[in-house]
């Protein structure tokens, strides 16, 4: 263990703990059983087109996973997002329903600005006034959920006053893949190297593992809070405009209540909601499970019914059997006097 | 912290009991009034203010356990489920022929077994905060309301079970009734007795309260208990007012209900509010919305009334509090679990 360490030190890397990559194979093994139990039932499972469909409905939650995973990260919570994906997808949809020959790219961009605004605000709240994340987003959810009926009168924008171009964002393919997934992959490349391999990154650990040390360290603990903020609200602006496309339709109750299915499938992918603990990959493994669960109890004629049950029984059996793991490996560690 | 004394009240001075949080809002409660009563000319009658709390009562009694929740420094949102899994069972239940007392009874029991999962969970896996406890539980017992009714609504009540949302006793609501006796009983409890001073002692320091003999598990359990039976009566008075229920019935009241207390002046990181704040909250919104009603607002801009409001009441709450403590630049950042773990995050230990 020690000489773990010492060579974590030199190489600037700390060793994978035992918890960690366990749980992270429980999750990778937990996704094939089900896998292989639903393909046993049902052979169109693992079918090129339903995977291609599996992982396009997956997209858009993983995107909003990486967001809420740095909140996360630094003990925050992020409640708005639901409503920030309902004003981007309006605000975007409004404007392709005026002017239908506006570029898709333009249509993007403008979600993401939407979002960085709100984004920007919470973390001004958070990081420079010190409201407390829940009660900030909370109030801000109610804000821009009302701000969305407003701009909207309360009216719908439907597929017919949506250009065809608008639409393809997230119906098009890029090589045979959809655009979804080709987003989902740059952005989780683009985060995976900022949180792993850029110096911010890895002070977002550091602020959520212990804020105070951060402090005495001299990070500046609130840029980097504010930071994850405005993250998180550009990429709920992303997700907005990719929702808006995917379902041709932008309403005033668009996505209510998303937020918690991402902070489920944030905390089924190992992330702490105490701060400071999480990686990309078991992000990416939560996510999907989150994702194969809405796939494939269809395809087993689970009725629907039984889907929200299944999921938090899920959600609720992955925490506590982390928590039980650790306090496993604790007593083992104890037991070895190898701390 | 030298030179600061341990106090536990503060000397009496007139200037800090009008600075208080509840003058405040009894201050924007009579403003609320005052403008009602300019819209319209019939608006100013003991019969609005005895009529109209039946609009938003129902949820209110979901504000009363939160405050407890809140100032013990955990946070509950699976109240809303709770709601919906014992209006469903109690709905269920008396189709399949069960008497309508009994399935009342159903119903409180239900809802507070699920106060009792969420209590067990809460005190065995201490190393989880009550966010993700209370958000996993939230998703099953949605989802059983879901397993238990699938989309239909279920109704056919006896005649006299509507009295519970519409019936009044002389000129008094029954609903308003109700509401009191348990505000009563809940403002006893949380200030009146030492289970209150446990509370309070939880939410401003579970350490400290736990080595001066609180036993925290069995507050956390009773409380947990008393938020599920609440949402109980939620249950049954909002079936009753409705007339009939479904799985997705009180969608998003437990974000109202935590909304609702933070307005009153109870603070997130516990140990700190009374139950005087959220009442008065509670009948800012109701009367809020009425007004709203009155000037053919839509009732989307009283979200955002809220939302500013909650955003309002935070900021100056900490205005206040940092004029007053000169806090250092290191404030301590807690999370919103209950802080106890005596198995400390990974990381810290290795040496």
């Amino acid at each position: 263990m020690t000489d773990e360490l010492r060579a974590s030190f030199r190489t600037g890397r700390r060793p994978v703990r035992f918890g960690e990559s366990f749980r992270e194979l429980g999750l990778l093994v937990f996704i094939v059983v089900v896998c292989g139990v639903v393909q046993l039932r049902n052979p169109n499972f693992l079918t090129l087109s339903n995977l291609r469909d599996l992982f396009a409905n997956t997209a858009i939650l993983s995107i909003l996973a990486v967001g809420m995973m740095m909140v996360l990260l630094t003990r925050g919570i992020d409640l708005s997002i639901g409503a920030t994906i309902a004003l981007s997808g309006m605000v975007s949809a409004l404007t392709v329903q005026a002017i239908p020959t506006i570029p898709p790219v333009v249509s993007v961009l403008e979600g993401m600005i939407v979002g960085l605004a709100v984004g920007a605000a919470i973390g001004m709240l958070v990081a420079k006034f010190d409201v407390l994340p829940i009660i900030a987003t909370l109030g801000f959810m109610n804000v821009i959920r009302g701000l969305t009926y407003l701009i909207s009168n309360g009216a719908w924008v439907s597929s017919y006053q949506m250009s065809a171009g608008f639409q393809r964002i997230a119906s098009g393919s890029l090589f045979g893949v959809s655009n979804l997934i080709v987003i989902a992959v740059v952005i989780y490349i683009v985060f995976g190297y900022f949180i792993n391999h850029t110096r911010t990154g890895r002070q977002i650990y550091a602020v959520g593992s212990n804020p105070e040390a951060a402090d005495i360290a001299g990070l500046s603990r609130r840029r980097v809070v504010w930071l994850v903020y405005a993250a998180m609200g550009t990429l709920a602006g992303l997700a907005g405009v990719l929702w808006v496309s995917k379902f041709a339709s932008a309403q005033g109750d668009t996505a209510v209540g998303y937020e918690l299915d991402v902070i489920a499938a944030t905390v089924l992918g190992g992330v702490s909601i105490s701060g400071g603990s999480g990686r990309v990959s078991g992000l990416i493994l939560g996510s999907v499970l989150f994702g194969v669960l809405d796939n494939a109890l269809p395809l087993v004629n689970v009725s629907p019914f039984w889907q929200e049950a299944i999921q938090g029984t899920v959600i609720l059996a992955a925490v506590v059997i982390n928590v039980l793991v650790k306090r496993n490996g604790q007593r083992y560690a104890l037991r070895k006097r190898v701390i | 912290m030298a030179g600061r004394s341990i106090r536990t009240e503060r000397p009496w001075s007139l200037r800090a009991f009008f600075l208080q949080w509840e003058w405040l809002l009894a201050l924007i409660f009579v403003a609320i009034n005052v403008v009602n009563s300019t819209l319209s000319p019939y608006y100013f009658s003991v019969d609005t203010f005895l009529q109209t709390p039946k609009n938003f009562l129902d949820i209110a009694f979901l504000v009363l356990p939160m405050t407890l929740v809140i100032i013990m420094g955990n946070i509950d949102i699976s109240v809303g489920s709770t709601v919906a899994l014992s209006a469903v069972v109690m709905a269920v239940s008396f189709s399949a022929g069960l008497p309508m007392p009994l399935a009342m009874a159903l119903c409180l029991l239900v809802s507070t077994g699920c106060g009792f999962v969420n209590g067990i969970l809460m005190t065995k896996f201490k190393e989880l905060s009550s966010v993700i406890i209370t958000l996993a539980t939230m998703i099953i017992y949605r989802g059983i309301a879901y397993v238990i009714l699938e989309d239909q609504a279920s109704g056919d009540f006896p005649k006299w079970f509507s009295a519970f949302g519409w019936g009044s006793i002389g000129q008094v609501p029954l609903i308003l009734i109700v509401f009191a006796l348990c505000a009563i009983l809940f403002g006893l409890l949380l200030h009146g007795t030492s289970f209150g001073r446990q509370v309070y002692g939880i939410g401003s320091n579970p350490v400290a309260s736990r080595y001066s003999g609180i036993k925290i598990d069995s507050v956390v359990m009773i409380v947990e208990m008393l938020t599920g039976l609440m949402a109980g009566f939620t249950a049954i008075f909002l079936t009753s007012r409705m007339d009939s229920t479904r799985p997705n019935v009180a969608q998003g009241y437990e974000l109202e209900a935590i909304a609702m207390v933070v307005l009153g002046g109870v603070s997130t990181s516990g140990g700190k509010g009374r139950m005087a704040g959220p009442l008065l909250a509670v009948f800012i919104i109701g009367f809020l919305n009425y007004g709203l009603g009155l000037v053919n607002i839509p009732s989307q801009v009283l979200l955002i009334i809220i939302g500013l409001l909650l955003i309002l009441s935070v900021l100056v709450m900490n205005v206040r509090f940092q004029s007053r403590h000169q806090r250092s630049a290191l404030s301590p950042s807690r999370s919103v679990s209950g802080g106890d773990r005596p198995i400390e995050k990974k990381g810290t230990r290795r040496r």
